[in-house]
């Protein structure tokens, strides 16, 4: 007789309502070129790409002008950012821009409090949201793996945030286990890891803990080979969702054979 | 009067709309403007005064993490 095979096929990533075949959200900045980027976006399949907004005539929009027809080719849905907003202010304003220039209500919301660190301002980011979603959009908010921060920011009517692992761009992985692990007890809502992610493995751990996606820029640009690891990276994603939804065993301290000893030849005969 | 344009100060007649602002700087699509940080839709481009020493912000799509 055959089980029935569980239906992880049908397992899809659902933010805002709008369901997502892929769990990984990738980041555009950083790549040696425009092509390792197309082929790193090809290649992975991410459930959106990141995109942020300069002053037209600087030399990043001047550097990037052939950015926009890249995006309007690839033809994955768009995750604009605020990021480099100081301020509830810029943040706001610079979602409003950004609405219009992408024509998306998706705002990956930036508030950073500290430029060391690029730690959100977790005093000022829920009130930032708060005002967002009031006015429409579909707010995805970078924040610390704070308990109660996520909570306020679910209160204020985010239907998912976006925790650090650690800190953008340091590739460090998860620095707080228990905290992260705790926050995915406790909330619901779907929880995606923005950032401070290294290798693969740090991907496939946070969705073995039943984190529902990850969001990750530097670790595929900064690679060798940023196309091979864009695919690793989409692996590990998969990988771990399987995992979680499998259910893992329990670790033990003692060992246990997993060949039975029933049986075994020459058992006693010495 | 005097106007900044993304840190950059340009002079334009009184009475100057956001429109003229970009026929100026030859502004290219896709863009968006703020005026002492609030958000000036496209729809209103074409009538928003701008008055001396606004702050306007034209931001153009690049990449981002």
């Amino acid at each position: 007789m055959t089980a029935p095979l569980p239906l992880h096929s049908a397992d899809t990533l659902v933010l805002y309502g709008q369901a997502f075949a892929s769990r990984l959200l990738l980041g555009t900045s950083r790549y040696p070129s425009p092509q390792i980027l197309e082929n790193a976006i090809r290649l992975a399949g991410p459930a959106m790409i990141t995109a942020s907004l300069r002053r037209q005539g600087s030399g990043t929009a001047i550097a990037e002008s052939g950015f926009w027809e890249l995006l309007k080719k690839m033809a994955v849905p768009v995750l604009p950012n605020t990021a480099g907003c100081h301020s509830p202010q810029e943040a706001i304003t610079t979602a409003q821009m950004a609405r219009e220039v992408f024509n998306t209500p998706w705002i990956k919301l930036e508030l950073i409090g500290d430029d060391y660190t690029l730690q959100p301002d977790t005093l000022q980011l829920v009130q930032t949201a708060e005002h967002l979603i009031k006015d429409g959009f579909k707010v995805l908010p970078y924040c610390t793996e704070d308990l109660i921060l996520c909570q306020r920011l679910v209160d204020v009517g985010c239907q998912a945030v976006m925790p650090w692992a650690a800190p953008i761009g340091t590739g460090q992985g998860p620095l707080n286990p228990y905290a992260m692990q705790l926050l995915r007890e406790r909330l619901t809502v779907p929880l995606i890891v923005d950032a401070g992610l290294g290798l693969p493995s740090h991907a496939c751990t946070v969705m073995e803990w039943g984190y529902d996606a990850v969001l990750l820029n530097t670790a595929v640009a900064l690679a060798t080979d940023p196309i091979i690891m864009a695919k690793a990276f989409a692996q590990a994603v998969s990988a771990g969702r399987m995992a979680f939804l499998s259910g893992a065993m329990t670790a033990q301290d003692s060992a246990e054979a997993s060949t039975p000893l029933i049986g075994t030849p020459f058992w006693h005969q010495a | 009067m005097r106007i900044v344009v993304n840190h950059i100060p340009h002079e334009l007649p009184a009475l100057s709309k956001v429109s003229d602002l970009l026929q100026l700087i030859a502004a290219k699509p896709p863009y968006a403007v703020a005026v002492n940080l609030q958000f000036i839709p496209r729809t209103q481009h074409a009538h928003y005064l701008l008055a001396e020493n606004d702050q306007v912000e034209v931001i153009a799509p690049v990449t981002g993490g």
